[in-house]
This record gives C-alpha cells, sequence and structure tokens, in this order.
C-alpha cells in the first residue's frame, strides 16, 4: 500500500452515486405516507381493543386492508431507507455497516411479508 | 481493491461539543430517533395482525399484551412518534422543494411540529 500513491488510494471513494435516487425515493414514499398515515390511523386503530370476530370481519373488509396493506408495505420500505441513512451515519466500521445493512434489509422485508401474509390470510 | 473496503471517516456528530443545540437541529434529530423508534410499534401492529390470522387463542394473549399498561404506553407513544415523524417530514418535504429554508420560517414550523403532533395525538386518542 506504501507505494501508491496518494491519488491512487483516493480514486474509487467518492459518492457511491446512489444518494440522488436513495433522496428521490424517499420523497416519494414520504408522500404517499402523508396520505396514508390519517387513513390508517382512522381504520386501523379502533380495532385495537375490539374482539376477535370484530377484528376478523373489519379487515376482511377491502378498504381496512387495502390501507394496512399498503400502509405495512410503504412504511417498512421507508423504514428501510430510512434507518439505512441512519447506520451510514453512526457506524464507522466497514464489516458492521454492512452487517447492520443486512439485518435491516431481514427485519423490514420479514415485518413486511408477515403483515402481508396475515392480512392476506384474514381478507380470505 | 482491499483498500476499497478499509473504513472510512464519518461526519462529526456535532451537536454537543462543538454546537449549541438549536430548535431547528433537535426538531430535526427528534424526526430521526421517532421514525426509528417507530419500528417498536410497526413490529408490535403486526405481531397483532399475525394473532388475529392465527386464531383467537393467539390473538387473545397478544391482544392482552398490546392492550396492557406497557402495550397502551407504547400505542400513545407510536402515535405521538408518527404524527412527529408525519410533521417533520412534512417539513423536509416543503424544503426539499426550495420553500422556508431562512431560519425564521424554519423556526415557526418547528414549533407549529412540537404543538401539530401533540394536538394530533390528543385529537387520535379522543376519536380512534
Amino acid at each position: 500500500m506504501a507505494f501508491l500513491t496518494d491519488r491512487k488510494r483516493a480514486e474509487g471513494m467518492g459518492s457511491a452515486k446512489s444518494g440522488t435516487e436513495h433522496h428521490w425515493h424517499m420523497q416519494i414514499s414520504s408522500y404517499a405516507l402523508v396520505i396514508l398515515t390519517p387513513l390508517f390511523l382512522l381504520t386501523f386503530g379502533p380495532q385495537l381493543g375490539n374482539d376477535y370476530e370484530t377484528v376478523i370481519a373489519h379487515f376482511a373488509r377491502p378498504w381496512p386492508a387495502i390501507i394496512c396493506g399498503l400502509m405495512v408495505v410503504v412504511g417498512m420500505w421507508h423504514f428501510r431507507q430510512g434507518f439505512q441513512a441512519v447506520i451510514d451515519d453512526y457506524v464507522s466500521t466497514m464489516m458492521t455497516r454492512k452487517l447492520c445493512i443486512i439485518a435491516l434489509a431481514c427485519f423490514s422485508y420479514g415485518v413486511m411479508a408477515a403483515g402481508v401474509f396475515a392480512l392476506v390470510k384474514l381478507a380470505l | 481493491m482491499a483498500d476499497m473496503n478499509r473504513d472510512r471517516p464519518l461526519s462529526p456528530f456535532m451537536i454537543g461539543p462543538y454546537y449549541r443545540p438549536q430548535m431547528t437541529s433537535m426538531t430535526s434529530i427528534i424526526n430521526r430517533i421517532t421514525g426509528s423508534g417507530l419500528a417498536v410499534g410497526a413490529l408490535l401492529v403486526v405481531w397483532w395482525l399475525v394473532a388475529a390470522a392465527s386464531g383467537p387463542d393467539y390473538f387473545a394473549s397478544i391482544d392482552w399484551l398490546i392492550t396492557s399498561f406497557i402495550g397502551d404506553l407504547v400505542m400513545f407513544l407510536s402515535v405521538w412518534a408518527l404524527w412527529w415523524h408525519t410533521l417533520g417530514g412534512i417539513r423536509h418535504l416543503i424544503w426539499d422543494a426550495g420553500y422556508c429554508l431562512d431560519v425564521e420560517t424554519s423556526e415557526k414550523l418547528g414549533y407549529c411540529i412540537i404543538g401539530g403532533s401533540i394536538l394530533l395525538t390528543l385529537l387520535t386518542v379522543i376519536i380512534v
């Protein structure tokens, strides 16, 4: 490594070139979530604390199921991208950072898949 | 190529030792904290949905958890975090569109986030 010039060592160490796309995707999901959040609170909120039969019947209806499904999918997608920015900012060790990003993807898509599965099962 | 994988420098964490906490920086960092914290609320909600899909017995146990004092507290804080993050996010969208970037307006919007999130949380608890 001592034989490399400073320029050679600096090459390729710039931006990842995907920052603009990341930001744009965050904006798209943000706009969606501004609309989804109130709808979700209004349709999902009252069900907490209801008995089993009422809850089953509620999520078998199209609108509550669709809104809840969109909230879970878009929300977890937004979370994955947003929390990756947190990891990028605060985790400096390269290996730890990569492991954190992989774990984050597993968590986000895991929660998303579980939510969609539950909603499909409730709806059918 | 091995050089590419070495640890990269972090940008310094400015608030505290170098920067006095300001209204704009605090409301911004709380946006990040609420967004991260909402993972807990999301996990509980999805767990509850999975339980409802699994049958009445499992549902009863999770429903008990989510409507217990701790569950209520987590849900209440999640609702507040959700509203804060929504309002804070809207401020970011306004900034991204190129408006309200001066300090005075940003601080005004900050107060709107603080007041609005509390107001909307109380409204949500009352109505929903």
